[in-house]
């Protein structure tokens, strides 16, 4: 599989929200300004890359090979929580603008599908990246990682980002639709929840067209 | 547990405070698993009501002892516990309904639902009303789930529960696209008619309650005639 594929895939095609409905939560509860759209779309990215990076190798160096694939969702989501909460106590640390930009939104991340989805995409393609070939691991790592680890780890993590900011992109845009479908004047039974997921309905729409090609 | 207290549980948690429509959670199963057919629906259903079931038991069993620091972790390693069950014994008996809902029987652990029936009624309710919430939840995701499911399946794909009823399918309904739609249609219509039986239920009672004071009132006038 190439980068550029990937890249196309994880944006337009198969984007987590309006293809594969990962992660509607969020994107239906945070969308109401494109600020916060866009904090909950970068945490939501950050996450989803740390979480590609952690549980893959977990998965395929510690789970596969003692026979415990079965255990993967309460290690992953356990890694999850924990990964949010140091990466939470780093940026507080570190960077206290950007914890104050994103930090309302890191919790709410933890129990969002949209990452445990992206953990599990990941490994069940560890799964079949034997035959994968691919070679980004080599920029990224080096060779010598590349050899150590099984060939997919870039791939693993380039798609966890470009999936982050597939739902950056979709959530960002629903926040701009939102913008003028709220000062709409519709019937009362659609205000809300409803007018929101008809603008999702067009939204779903485009993106489908990247299906097509 | 008295019998009209089950009944305000089994109300809640099947119309008013049906978590597809009215809660509007768990919304990420609804939009995806709706598109794959009405038995499939059916059978994320029984997934859901057991995951809720177990995990409302048991987090009301320990209500009385889980740190209030530390209870989310523990909700969902519950939660989590539950849902590994569930999945593999899918995996091992039901095959093809597990190949169709792939990985959404996994995502039930992050689902809303169960972790805010956790959080808002098993871990500080007693175990019989927890497990009772649990169940109508689950019936209510179900019913809410199959209804829209079978709304897309006839619509999008001209079939019902598997069995094709005729040629005519409107493709658009069984796309991403569609089910955004029917979702919003649902919560929609569902909501016009909860309101306009609710306004009747109000307009009965208060009429009844008129009824009754202008008889009391009939009734001391009549006393107090008699005194006199």
């Amino acid at each position: 599989m190439d980068v550029f594929a990937i890249i196309i895939a994880a944006l337009f095609a198969d984007n987590f929200v309006l293809s594969q409905f990962l992660g509607i939560c969020p994107f239906l509860g945070v969308s109401k300004k494109i600020s916060s759209a866009a904090g909950m779309g970068i945490a939501v990215t950050a996450v989803m890359v740390i979480t590609c990076a952690v549980c893959y190798p977990i998965y395929t160096f510690l789970l596969a090979p003692m026979g415990l694939q079965y255990l993967n969702i309460l290690v992953f989501i356990l890694l999850i929580a924990s990964l949010v909460q140091i990466l939470e106590m780093v940026l507080k640390r570190f960077s206290p603008g950007l914890y104050s930009a994103m930090g309302i939104y890191l919790p709410l991340v933890t129990t969002n599908c949209a990452i445990l989805g992206v953990a599990k995409i990941v490994t069940n393609v560890a799964a079949s990246a034997a035959d994968a070939g691919f070679v980004f691991s080599d920029v990224f790592f080096g060779q010598l990682v590349s050899v150590n680890m099984a060939m997919g780890y870039g791939e693993a993590v380039l798609s966890g980002l470009f999936y982050g900011l597939g739902f950056t992109l979709a959530i960002v845009l629903l926040a701009g639709l939102r913008i003028k479908t709220d000062k709409l004047h519709v019937a009362k039974a659609l205000r809300g929840f409803p007018m929101t997921m008809l603008a999702a309905c067009f939204m779903a729409m485009a993106f489908y067209v990247f299906t097509l090609m | 547990m008295k019998l009209k207290k089950f009944k305000e549980i089994a109300l809640d948690g099947v119309v008013r405070q049906n978590p597809t429509f009215r809660l509007v959670l768990g919304t990420c199963p609804t939009l995806a698993v709706t598109g794959m057919g009405a038995v499939s629906c059916l059978g994320m259903g029984a997934a859901v009501i057991f995951v809720l079931v177990f995990s409302n038991l048991i987090i009301s069993l320990l209500r009385n002892i889980i740190p209030d620091k530390v209870r989310i972790p523990c909700f969902i390693i519950i939660i989590a516990t539950f849902v590994t069950i569930i999945s593999m014994f899918m995996e091992a008996f039901l095959q093809e309904l597990y190949a169709s809902l792939g990985m959404f029987i996994d995502l039930i652990v992050v689902n809303c639902i169960i972790l805010g029936r956790a959080e808002s009624f098993a871990s500080h309710n007693p175990v019989l009303d927890s497990v009772c919430d649990g169940l109508f939840m689950g019936i209510g995701f179900t019913l809410s789930l199959t209804l829209m499911g079978i709304v897309r399946e006839v619509l999008g794909k001209g079939a019902l529960f598997g069995a094709q009823l005729w040629n005519f399918k409107i493709e658009f309904f069984a796309k991403p696209a569609g089910a955004f739609l029917t979702y919003a249609l649902f919560i929609a219509i569902f909501n016009v008619c909860y309101n306009a039986v609710e306004r009747k239920l109000k307009h009965q009672a208060a009429h009844k309650a008129a009824l009754a004071e202008h008889q009391s009132e009939a009734a001391v006038a009549a006393t107090e005639a008699k005194e006199a």
